[in-house]
């Protein structure tokens, strides 16, 4: 049952590339007789195409995707090998612009090596929790906060990890790491924070 | 006619008594004879000194109670001593003036009831109020009509023991009294306030006094509010990431937690006039949304708000109960919007300039229900801001330092807020007939104040 909705995700992704009409090659306009036959064929050949472009453009992003991975994978196996060093790896926090809950482009490659950690490690369940700074409203901070535990949350399902492995939470302005009262301490306190919930026991590498 | 003689002798006695009184009074310093109620100019009142000093602690809270309601100038006298060079002792027993006709009396030291009428009007005092014992556990606060030369109203209370913890709130009540026997007005002596302070919910007299520890000690708790009939009050507490929320009773202190709350983040619980029902913010992945739950029954979760791309929160019901003011992203920063209490007939409530007004959060209706305060981000600071709910006209009413977090008393026209004027965030009080502000808690840290109303007796009072 669980499985279901990334079921349908998925084939709802490669219809999505199979009718993505972006990267048709255009094609050459043959002169020659028999229309219908001529006709028929063209129509074939147009399908054809448009289905290797996509099945081109799949196995490419697929490509890039694992080159991503591998390079993720390399960055993280620098690092070593301990579970100790994975759980580093995973606890790096993302931070976000004030009053905002995008995820940076920097933090999308932080969100990569926690795919690729809960890839590496099927019983691993976490937690990501939200926070801001001192600035807002403190009960609205609750929803902010929120919005950006959710954010991390969507990156991780949309590259493939179960939802039901990924828990959030807000704490609002509660939790300041830095209890400063400038730019810097807020720029680090608006930040999402990583727990292992469960399977944290022993990591593997990814 | 007035003894001119007297009167020059009393003002060269007491030249600084009017001086006292606070410094927002409206013109008139001097000495006025005779005259009452001039517009701009409130009442003086003052509290009589008596011989029993078991009741010196209750003239101290009573007298900081009238100066605090901002409806009167208070007279502070000299010591009781000096006092009674020119006047018997009010403590030697003040006579009611039941029909007696001797109310008023021409001139000399001693009007009717061994209170010097003459005197305190000289002084400035429209009213005086003189407490009394009677007997080993009862008071008589007895008010006079300085210028009507007789007794307004005689109140006799019970009043327990001073180490008892009910003395306070029964003093309170007994200013709340004089208030109500002078003004006709009823007080906001007998109220209390609950904030947040280091994670955990706080419960303060609202003359700053008498500060209670209300909720657990092991989780960090936000948002309290108080329900319409000043028995019970709600929290969230954070279990686990989790927003649980809890309604707990003032007597008993026992607590529950609210019925199908406590998986979600559940935070800015509000009761509704009627007492049946809770509404609450639900932060859940889809995004924040308004959700009422019936706590009569424990059941009926309804949901109010469909957000999914925008946020829906912090709800708070006028007092007819039909209508919930809150904070909604719709348009990007948060605004108060308005809708009907069973989510319907959504629309903005606060006007704003799109893309000029910065966010606007955390509104509270008013009691009398013409006015809903909240605090707006103004040049980067958050400032206190009323909204007319007839006119829909938007005041600012704080423009030092940062105000945020308003919350009305019951008389609709003070209001508790969290400010740094003073250099840290604490507690302050403002009148919004005077203009006066006085800090409710001088420690910093307390935030998130909510203040109840007038709050029933929990024993009977009348001997």
């Amino acid at each position: 049952m669980k499985r279901l909705p990334l079921l349908l995700l998925s084939g709802l992704a490669v219809a999505a590339v199979a009718a993505c009409p972006g990267k048709k090659p255009e094609t050459p306009a043959p002169v020659s007789a028999g229309p219908d036959a001529d006709s028929l064929a063209r129509a074939q050949k147009a399908h054809d195409d448009s289905m290797k472009a996509a099945q081109d453009e799949a196995d490419r992003r697929a490509r890039e995707d694992a080159e991503r991975r591998q390079k993720t994978a390399d960055s993280l196996a620098g690092i070593g090998r301990t579970t100790d060093a994975v759980k580093t790896i995973l606890g790096t926090m993302i931070h976000f612009d004030y009053d905002k809950a995008i995820i940076r482009g920097g933090d999308a490659a932080v969100l990569d090596q926690k795919v690729a950690i809960l890839q590496a490690n099927p019983p691993l369940r976490i937690r990501i929790s939200g926070h801001c700074d001192e600035r807002g409203s403190d009960e609205y901070n609750l929803a902010l906060g929120n919005r950006r535990a959710t954010a991390a949350k969507q990156y991780l399902v949309s590259h493939g990890i179960d939802a039901s492995r990924v828990e959030t939470v807000s704490y609002g302005e509660e939790r300041p790491i830095d209890p400063g009262h400038n730019e810097e301490a807020w720029a680090k306190n608006r930040r999402d924070e990583v727990d292992i919930l469960a399977g944290g026991d022993a990591l593997k590498q990814p | 006619m007035k003894p001119v003689g007297l009167l020059a002798i009393v003002v060269a006695v007491y030249p600084s008594s009017r001086l006292v009184a606070q410094d927002t009074s409206a013109v008139d310093r001097g000495v006025r004879i005779g005259i009452l109620y001039r517009p701009g100019v409130r009442p003086g009142i003052v509290i009589l000194t008596g011989r029993a000093p078991a009741l010196d602690s209750v003239r101290t809270i009573m007298a900081r109670d009238i100066d605090y309601s901002d409806r009167f100038e208070l007279i502070t006298l000299p010591g009781s001593d000096s006092i009674r060079l020119a006047a018997p002792s009010p403590a030697l027993g003040p006579r009611p003036a039941a029909g007696t006709g001797t109310g008023k009396t021409s001139g000399g030291a001693a009007s009717a009831g061994g209170l010097n009428y003459p005197l305190y009007q000289a002084l400035g005092a429209d009213f005086a109020v003189a407490v009394t014992p009677a007997g080993a556990d009862s008071v008589v606060v007895t008010v006079h009509d300085v210028a009507g030369g007789a007794v307004r109203r005689e109140v006799r209370s019970r009043l327990p023991p001073l180490t008892d913890p009910g003395f306070r709130m029964a003093v309170h009540r007994l200013s709340d009294r004089v208030v109500e026997a002078t003004l006709g007005a009823p007080g906001i002596a007998a109220t209390r306030v609950l904030f947040v302070m280091d994670g955990k919910a706080y419960v303060i007299d609202q003359d700053g006094a008498d500060r209670r520890l209300v909720s657990s000690t092991d989780h960090a708790a936000m948002s309290p509010a108080w329900a319409g009939d000043g028995r019970r009050f709600s929290y969230m507490e954070f279990w686990q990431g989790h927003g649980r929320l809890f309604v707990q009773d003032v007597a008993s202190g026992k607590r529950a937690p609210v019925a199908t709350t406590g998986q979600a983040l559940d935070f800015t619980p509000a009761f509704s006039p009627d007492g049946k029902t809770l509404a609450f913010s639900r932060a859940i992945e889809e995004g924040t949304d308004i959700y009422t739950v019936n706590i009569k029954d424990g059941c009926c979760l309804q949901r109010l708000t469909v957000g999914r791309f925008y946020d829906n929160l912090s709800p708070t019901y006028s007092p007819d109960g039909q209508r919930i003011a809150f904070v909604s992203t719709r348009a990007g920063l948060p605004q108060i919007y308005v809708m009907a209490a069973d989510g319907t007939d959504q629309q903005l409530f606060a006007p704003f300039d799109y893309g000029a007004t910065g966010s606007s959060n955390a509104p509270e209706w008013s009691p009398d229900g013409q006015a809903v305060a909240f605090h707006r981000d103004v040049a980067g600071t958050l400032q206190v801001f009323v909204l007319d709910v007839r006119t829909r006209a938007v005041r600012q009413l704080t423009s030092v330092g940062r105000n945020e977090d308003p919350t009305w008393a019951p008389d609709s026209r003070h209001m508790a807020f969290v400010s740094d004027r003073s250099g840290y965030r604490q507690l302050w009080i403002i009148d919004l007939e005077t203009g006066r502000i006085r800090p409710l808690l001088q420690q910093s840290g307390a935030r998130l104040p909510a203040w109840s109303p007038r709050l029933p007796e929990t024993a009977p009072s009348t001997p």
